[in-house]
């Protein structure tokens, strides 16, 4: 029996985790508003393409997670740079400032932001959404670059200078390529964030437009509504899919290296 | 005139270089000239300022007071991709993401050099340091040793005037080291530049230097050839750190006559004030042992230990303990003489 549980420990906890997205994904398929099984349909999906506003939402929603996740990953990583080079206490006082929007709930990201926009006059809409995903992204790609720059040998940096290269040339050609495993995962990370955040972008959104999550949530409390998990399998997917399409370039590039 | 004919011996002139960290001295007004091609080695215990030093040569570095010349031109505010200088690290500093030929040819990419003109260099390189045909081998497929190669092979593609070396060997085992010292010495003489290295092991830079530069401190106790520092060690930590010396203190009584261990002494030295207190240092492999009638002086062995060529015994003189290397052994115990002839006492003035 003990080993029986030890056995199949790992596929209970999955269970456990994914058994609410499968049954979302699974009724996002059924022929029934009510969550009773009444047969296969794909008119939930139908309806989510033929809704105009879904259609919107998405397309923001992309536009926010490109615009931001690129910008918070150049800021990210020059940010890195920066901080590692460093001496230690202040390399400390930086770090800390970084982990602070971390672990701070977003909510008071999201109203903090809401404040500044206000008080500085920014019109609510894309660019507010926009900055605040940039804001609340960039402590994440510093966090994955980092590592990445101490395993680095400084040296590595200086050899290029020594050997002509101007600092532009050598991050180009020496640096860029040591660190982009951290660079690249940065982005991710960035990119599903912006995705999946609510709060933030419920505080800074601007009147007609939403992201796929706001408008979600806006059509959850109009009452039960099928599309909503149509649309929450599709979220799910993509992201899903942007996971699978890192981890096995990650073990590609591994085994290439390894094989060298 | 005279300025061009220093211009023609030298190529860098350091002018009074001081450097500090968070307020420690690391390099204390150090000024000293480098002649053209010669193999110049900075040697010193770890923490005495030597790769401060290189580096600031190299450009890594400011230093917080003082000039470095180049040919004469002051070089202090050119940063270290405008200097006609290469550098060969510690660990190599190999860029891993590409292979052999990439990180060699890395310099050249930089000048926009003809790609075929790029690949006949880079294979006379490999030639030079050994290593025909590595072009297409990643660098972590490389032992320590061949990756030093390559380092060196990238650094003088450049065709630098001067190369710097900042402990190379420091990774490898000692029978690949004593390898790599003479196939260093062999590639500064084809090439002939100047080679500025820096070691901490005293045998290495005895080995393959044109001329020595001792450092503790940051400053640099004394310049010269390997034999002069050897035979002349101008203070107590030369002579200590340039093996292993005896060192007392002592007197002059006049031009070619001391007093040490109670005991007149001839010796070789002059010009010192009479009476002046001072140091004598005299090499464990100077001194005879003899039977105790013969002896200048007279003591008792109190350990012998097996060196591989030879024996090293300590032996009590009442006086002093003397560090003593011969080839035939002595027992334990043994009551032996000792005789040290005037040519092999080293005077050193007293700081």
């Amino acid at each position: 029996m003990i080993s029986f549980i030890k056995k199949s420990y790992v596929v209970i906890i999955l269970i456990i985790m994914y058994a609410p997205i499968a049954l979302l994904m699974l009724f996002s398929f059924n022929n029934s508003k009510l969550p009773i099984w009444k047969g296969f349909t794909l008119s939930w999906y139908a309806k989510m393409f033929n809704d105009a506003s879904i259609q919107q939402a998405f397309m923001y929603t992309i536009i926010i997670a490109i615009i931001s996740s690129f910008a918070a990953t150049v800021i990210g990583t020059f940010a890195a740079m920066g901080i590692n080079r460093m001496v230690s206490w202040q390399k400390n006082i930086a770090m800390n400032i970084t982990y602070i929007p971390l672990l701070s709930p977003d909510i008071i990201i999201g109203i903090s932001l809401m404040m500044l926009f206000s008080v500085i006059k920014l019109p609510f809409g894309l660019p507010t959404l926009i900055v605040s995903h940039i804001t609340f992204s960039t402590p994440y790609v510093i966090l994955s670059v980092m590592p990445k720059l101490k395993q680095m040998d400084y040296n590595l940096y200086e050899a290029a200078l020594d050997l002509g290269a101007t600092p532009w040339y050598a991050f180009k050609k020496v640096i860029f390529p040591e660190i982009m495993p951290g660079v690249i995962a940065g982005a991710f990370i960035a990119f599903t964030l912006s995705i999946d955040d609510f709060v933030v972008s419920f505080f800074n959104k601007g009147a007609g437009v939403d992201t796929l999550s706001i408008k979600i949530y806006s059509m959850a409390r109009k009452g039960v509504n099928p599309t909503i998990n149509a649309i929450s399998t599709i979220m799910f997917s993509t992201i899903i899919i942007i996971l699978l399409v890192m981890n096995i370039k990650v073990n590609k590039k591994l085994s290439k290296s390894q094989t060298k | 005139m005279e300025n061009k004919d220093i211009q023609k011996n030298y190529i860098i002139d350091l002018k009074n270089i001081s450097k500090t960290f968070d307020d420690t001295e690391v390099l204390k007004d150090i000024s000293m000239y480098i002649k053209r091609n010669e193999f110049l080695t900075l040697l010193g215990p770890s923490g005495c300022g030597k790769t401060t030093l290189l580096r600031i040569v190299g450009g890594f570095e400011e230093p917080s007071r003082g000039e470095v010349y180049f040919e004469g031109e002051n070089i202090i505010n050119l940063p270290p991709y405008k200097r006609r200088i290469n550098t060969v690290f510690q660990k190599y500093a190999l860029f891993p993401h590409m292979n052999v030929e990439d990180n060699i040819a890395f310099g050249l990419h930089i000048k926009k050099i003809d790609k075929k003109l790029i690949k006949k260099k880079v294979s006379e390189m490999l030639e030079l340091v050994n290593l025909k045909g590595f072009e297409k081998r990643s660098v972590d497929s490389l032992s320590g040793g061949q990756q030093q190669r390559i380092a060196i092979a990238r650094a003088l593609i450049n065709e630098p005037e001067v190369l710097l070396l900042d402990e190379p060997l420091g990774a490898l085992d000692l029978k690949l080291r004593k390898g790599m010292q003479l196939e260093l010495k062999k590639i500064q003489q084809k090439v002939g530049i100047t080679f500025i290295y820096v070691t901490h092991d005293q045998e290495e830079a005895l080995t393959m230097s044109d001329t020595i530069a001792v450092m503790n401190e940051g400053r640099v106790q004394q310049i010269g050839s390997p034999v002069d520092i050897y035979n002349e060690p101008k203070n107590a930590f030369v002579a200590n750190f340039i093996g292993e010396s005896n060192i007392l203190e002592g007197k002059m009584i006049r031009d070619c006559l001391v007093v040490f261990h109670n005991t007149h002494f001839e010796c070789v030295d002059g010009g010192f004030d009479e009476q002046e207190s001072i140091d004598v240092v005299v090499r464990p492999e100077d001194i005879q042992i003899v039977s105790q009638e013969e002896g200048m002086l007279k003591g008792t062995v109190e350990s012998v230990t097996f060196k591989g060529v030879h024996y090293e015994m300590l032996v009590n003189t009442g006086e002093f303990l003397w560090t003593i290397h011969s080839t035939a052994m002595s027992y334990i115990g043994q009551v032996v003489g000792l005789i040290i002839t005037p040519a092999d006492i080293h005077i050193m003035k007293r700081r």
